[in-house]
């Protein structure tokens, strides 16, 4: 295949940046989105020039590094991460335009590795159980019904890409957090801190400038991993419980 | 020996537990609440008076008469006119509230994403898109309808206090009064459509089981509310109502 690409090139964070046209032409239906993206890499390399910085890690789908917006979608026009991206999803000949996610809490850092540490400020704010550490527990311990434990696990899904902030209109962050409070929510093990998980994690959202909730849906349709836009509905009946219940 | 799980930092929210008002109006989700709250309080009110201007159809004495009822609401409990000035001063902390808010959470939302993509693509629906500016155009409606009908300002032609139904049929035979009311009710079933639906979530009544039947209450809503407002001016433009 041979392919025009349209990337995001920027110095710093502090510099503006502009979208610069590379072509590829050694391109396989089978490579991945990054695989595609080393090809040119080592293309720049070779003439000497600077190649383009993208975030990547496991190259699995799990670890959530992966971070492009591919023709206006985050992580392109497939249902998974960009890792897990194949080239068959493109036709030869075609245009590709590659942009880091945008959001005002998520700066570019260079070229389309953006700052998610706003990410992991929300997690420290709430994300977490209370649990001895040191030895693991017996596992028959502490019961889970069925369908809590699938509910948990079905948000669990969420590998903190920030692919929903990207996504929305508003560059909120509401499914990410939806995503995290009802997996320990709904956990007698997250029992401890459901209020104050709640009411803290949204409050860290908010003050790390993430913008508010539309429902316009973007988000569910971007996340990789399937987190459902109830998610949201879930966590917003949370807060209000929450709300209601902190004694003050 | 216990360890910090949170590394130094402001307090958190539970920690200084402010007053709920007041975590309501710091909040994004809070903010949120409000406007879904003060949504569904109109759209009870849309409700109730849609189904009241049906009586235009009836003449002018059931309708003036009703006009008149409106004023005794509440009797003997409420003295003369409590009633009215009591769903009145309701309905405007609800607008004020709703727009306020409105107001500052768009202004959040557009800082949050300064930087548009290069390539874009329209995808949300019609409503969700429509939200903002049918909004505005609510706001601006709701004005021109109170200094028309209620208290007479800008009505065309002799505003007589007490005769509602003359006063309806005066505005509705000018081109301009049609236009803005028409166009005002389609920005309000919009706005209603998603609106109704919206508040569901923010107020975490939504899931997956029920999500059909809200979104047919919230398209039912729609289309009840816009074919009943509607039909007063198309009523006196075809001369049902003269
Ligand atoms: C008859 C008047 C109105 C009714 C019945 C109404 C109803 C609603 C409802 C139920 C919602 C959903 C709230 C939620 O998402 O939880 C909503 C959202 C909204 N309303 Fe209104 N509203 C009215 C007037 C206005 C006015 C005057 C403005 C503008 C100043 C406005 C601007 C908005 C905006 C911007 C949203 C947010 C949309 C979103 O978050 O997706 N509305 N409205
Ligand atoms: S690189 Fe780990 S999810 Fe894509």
């Amino acid at each position: 295949m041979k392919l025009t690409l349209r990337v995001w090139r920027q110095q710093n964070a502090d510099s503006p940046g502009a979208m610069a046209t590379y072509q590829v032409d050694d391109v396989s239906q089978d490579m991945s989105f990054l695989e595609m993206l080393d090809v040119l890499n080592e293309e720049l390399i070779l003439k000497g020039e600077e190649p383009v910085a993208f975030d990547h890690d496991c190259r699995e789908g799990i670890c959530g590094a992966c971070s492009l917006v591919i023709n206006g979608d985050a992580h392109g026009p497939e249902r998974t991460t960009t890792c897990q991206l194949h080239m068959r999803s493109f036709q030869d000949g075609d245009t590709i335009d590659i942009e880091p996610w945008r959001a005002a809490a998520f700066p570019v850092i260079k070229d389309l590795v953006v700052d998610r540490s706003a990410f992991d400020r929300v997690i420290q704010a709430g994300g977490y159980i209370t649990a001895p550490t040191g030895s693991a527990p017996e596992a028959h311990a502490t019961p889970v019904p069925k369908a809590d434990a699938d509910y948990a696990f079905e948000h669990a899904e969420c590998i903190g890409c920030g692919a929903c902030v990207a996504a929305c209109p508003n560059g909120a962050a509401m499914l990410f957090t939806s995503a995290k409070v009802n997996h320990l929510n709904v956990l007698p093990q997250g029992s401890p801190e459901r209020e104050t998980r709640v009411l803290d994690m949204v409050s860290q959202m908010d003050a790390e400038g993430f913008g508010g909730c539309t429902l316009t849906g973007e988000c569910a349709t971007a996340c990789p991993k399937g987190i459902p836009l109830f998610s949201i509905t879930a966590m917003n009946k949370e807060w209000l419980r929450a709300s209601r219940k902190v004694k003050r | 020996m216990a360890l910090t799980t949170r590394p130094e930092q402001r307090p958190t929210q539970a920690e200084r537990r402010p007053s709920i008002a007041l975590s309501f109006w710091q909040s994004t989700l809070g903010k949120k609440i409000v406007m879904g709250v003060t949504g569904l309080i109109m759209i009870g009110y849309l409700c109730v008076h849609m189904l009241g201007n049906t009586k235009i159809f009836f003449g002018p004495e059931e309708f003036n008469a009703y006009g008149h009822w409106l004023r005794v609401m509440g009797a003997p409990v409420l003295h003369h006119q409590w009633g009215l000035w009591i769903a009145r001063v309701v309905l405007l902390a609800s607008v004020i509230l709703h727009g306020v808010s409105a107001y500052q959470l768009s202004r959040r939302d557009i800082k949050a994403r300064p930087q548009k993509y290069v390539h874009t693509k329209p995808r949300m629906s019609y409503a969700t898109r429509t939200m903002r500016w049918g909004g505005v155009i609510l706001g601006l409606f709701i004005v021109w309808h109170v200094l028309d009908l209620t208290t007479g300002t800008t009505h065309s032609g002799g505003f007589q206090e007490g005769h509602p139904y003359q006063n309806v049929v005066d505005t509705f035979s000018t081109w301009y009064g049609n236009v803005i009311y028409i166009v005002a009710m389609l920005a309000m079933g919009l706005h209603v459509r998603h609106g109704f639906w919206s508040a569901a979530q923010t107020l975490g009544a939504g899931n997956r089981t029920r999500d059909r039947a809200l979104k047919a209450i919230a398209n039912a809503l729609a289309i009840v509310l816009t074919v009943g407002f509607i039909s007063v001016p198309v009523g006196v433009m075809t001369g049902v109502v003269s």
